[in-house]
């Protein structure tokens, strides 16, 4: 088997990106942007609400999912654990530090447990689309159609029992198609949370115009630590301390940034970690200058700098 | 096509049998930094013998990942390397003086080496006719010497991709040292049927990408394999000189919660007298000068003995 001669050949190589969905641009040549009150580190904490159905069949592969024979209660059971008891020590070391937390929860999941939707709604947190279950993921090969179909479910079912507008959608298992930033934007969403390629929100291009891409940590997902690269939980506190520390500091020259933290309920949400993120939280809502804020809000102070 | 048994690029050479090495002003441990900067396509065509992406296109979050190298964490990288004195050779996809020139202008602003990593990350040598891979070389070379400047004397294959006739074509091309293969901490002469290679040690073992991703270990604990193996080879170094060698990915180690503890790794190992903070292309140049004779005249009586 031998390359076709067009495997040399290049014709996106140009200066910028490869794609139009946004503009290159390094964070060092960045304006500097203030927050309120002068914070230097807006505090982003998202909460994922997820449910994994016990017959799914994702069209791609989805971490934490289904793994052993038909029924596999072991991995649906322990996923819906942190439904029912994982978020509820979360919400209260959240509640105790004064943290607000954007929530990322599944459309299927807030219909099948209305009483998680009441305690967000409750908290005055924010709530952020994170489609339909774990067993649909979108993908590159997925009908357009089909997909737009699902966005629109996904967003009447959240936007009806929560009363907010919500504004910010996060793919499950962040895998998009090539029109997923479309179809989410031709529904009103504002803000995308899936690509891990920067340290504050910058402008995304879509066929309904221009909406944002936030960042959503992919780096310090309690489940990538924890679970994908089984970090102990005193190293999952170090890299938090590490990643406020530098961008504490990188504030003082560079202007206002954002420590996103993403939290997995089944995972931190766990009787022997939940103390090991409360030092962590502890340790950022110590400093002066931390700025607990829902993804919209940041977004709002990030798009009010003009 | 047959495939081989061994790759017959090099003879055997214990560590404790051979000429020793020297560096300059005496120094124990060769110390070089090697930054890949590269560009990932977001939809790129199918190489038989590697896909580039796990899932169909796009394929975000290692897409936008790695992104994050060159929007971010390259700034942190440079400016913590810049701090201590210590000059990156890039490896570089080439296919970044087109994309981000910004980057390349960085870098040659501090006087960093750039060597060959094929032109995108995303493309692979697998399966390319010779003129197709002379093709991928030309290309190489001139888009390194037209936008730095520089001649290409290292080269590590793009992804780590090749094919059988990769390194024969390497020194026809006057290439002067590849970064492929793992197999030594001194600099080795490669068996070519012309012209003169050799192999730079460029490290697996300290690459970033397989530290922290692949063995899944943590920034601290990567700041301490760093620091040990830093400490037995300038140990060793004190008997036959070493190479050291930090490969890097600035998606990763530009990362905030990582650049931190890397800065102390620098701080440490250029804390020592006996460290050469150098390049790849200087290594080679003063093994080429002072050592390759003698090495290969101590291999060629070992064959016939």
């Amino acid at each position: 088997m031998s390359l076709p001669e067009d495997y040399l050949q290049y014709p996106k190589r140009g200066h910028g990106m490869d794609h139009d969905r946004y503009t290159w641009s390094m964070l060092k040549d960045r304006p500097k942007v203030t927050w309120p009150n002068g914070a230097r580190v807006a505090l982003w904490v998202v909460t994922q609400l997820q449910w994994f159905p016990l017959d799914m069949k994702p069209a791609v592969p989805v971490p934490a999912a289904m793994a052993r024979p038909y029924p596999d209660y072991w991995n649906y059971t322990l996923r819906d654990y942190g439904n029912r008891v994982g978020v509820y020590r979360i919400f209260k070391v959240l509640d105790k530090l004064g943290i607000r937390s954007s929530v990322a929860i599944n459309s299927a999941l807030a219909e099948m447990y209305p009483y998680l939707m009441q305690q967000i709604v409750a908290r005055d947190w924010e709530v952020i689309a994170n489609g339909l279950d774990m067993g649909h993921p979108h993908h590159g090969d997925m009908d357009s159609g089909e997909e737009a179909a699902l966005i629109k479910g996904v967003l009447e079912t959240l936007r009806g029992m929560s009363g907010q507008k919500v504004r910010g959608w996060l793919s499950p298992i962040r895998s998009e198609s090539m029109n997923t930033p479309d179809l989410v934007a031709a529904e009103g969403i504002e803000y995308l949370c899936d690509w891990a390629n920067d340290d504050m929100p910058y402008p995304f291009e879509t066929a309904s115009g221009s909406i944002h891409n936030m960042p959503h940590t992919m780096e310090l997902d309690d489940q990538q630590i924890l679970i994908a690269l089984r970090h102990t939980e005193q190293e999952y506190v170090d890299q938090l301390k590490d990643q406020f520390d530098c961008l504490y500091a990188e504030s003082v020259n560079s202007g206002g940034r954002i420590m996103a933290i993403n939290l997995n309920p089944w995972v931190t949400g766990q009787a022997y970690r939940i103390k090991k993120l409360e030092e962590a939280l502890s340790y950022i809502t110590g400093h002066d200058g931390v700025w607990s804020a829902t993804g919209g809000e940041i977004l709002d102070a990030f798009k009010g700098q003009g | 096509m047959a495939m081989l048994r061994e790759p017959g690029l090099y003879d055997y050479s214990p560590m404790s049998e051979r000429p020793k090495i020297t560096w300059p002003n005496g120094a124990r441990v060769a110390f070089w930094v090697a930054p890949n900067i590269e560009f990932y396509e977001l939809d790129p065509p199918l190489n038989p013998g590697r896909r580039a992406w796990p899932k169909p296109h796009p394929d975000v979050v290692p897409h936008s990942h790695r992104d994050y190298g060159n929007r971010a964490g390259f700034w942190r990288m440079m400016e913590v390397m810049a701090k201590y004195g210590v000059r990156g050779s890039v490896s570089l996809n080439v296919a970044m003086c087109q994309h981000h020139p910004e980057i390349i202008e960085a870098c040659s602003a501090l006087d960093w080496e750039f060597f060959s990593h094929g032109v995108y990350n995303t493309r692979y040598t697998y399966t390319m006719t010779e003129a197709q891979e002379r093709a991928m070389m030309e290309d190489v070379i001139k888009t390194i010497k037209d936008c730095t400047g520089q001649d290409t004397d290292g080269w590590l294959a793009p992804a780590l991709s090749y094919t059988t006739n990769t390194f024969e074509l390497l020194t026809e091309y006057g290439v002067k040292y590849t970064c492929d293969l793992f197999h030594d901490d001194q600099p080795q002469p490669v068996n070519t049927k012309s012209g003169k290679l050799i192999s730079v040690p460029y490290s697996l073992e300290m690459n970033d990408t397989v530290v922290l991703s692949m063995m899944g270990k943590s920034s601290r604990h990567y700041t301490e394999i760093l620091k040990a193996n830093f400490d037995q080879l300038y140990e060793e170094g004190a008997e036959n000189s070493q190479v050291m060698c930090i490969p890097l990915h600035p998606f990763l180690i530009g990362q905030p919660h990582r650049i931190g503890n890397f800065a102390e790794v620098l701080e440490y190992i250029t804390g020592h007298d006996k460290v050469w903070v150098t390049t790849g292309r200087e290594i080679a140049a003063h093994y080429y000068e002072h050592h390759y004779d003698n090495v290969v005249a101590a291999l060629t009586a070992n064959r016939g003995s």
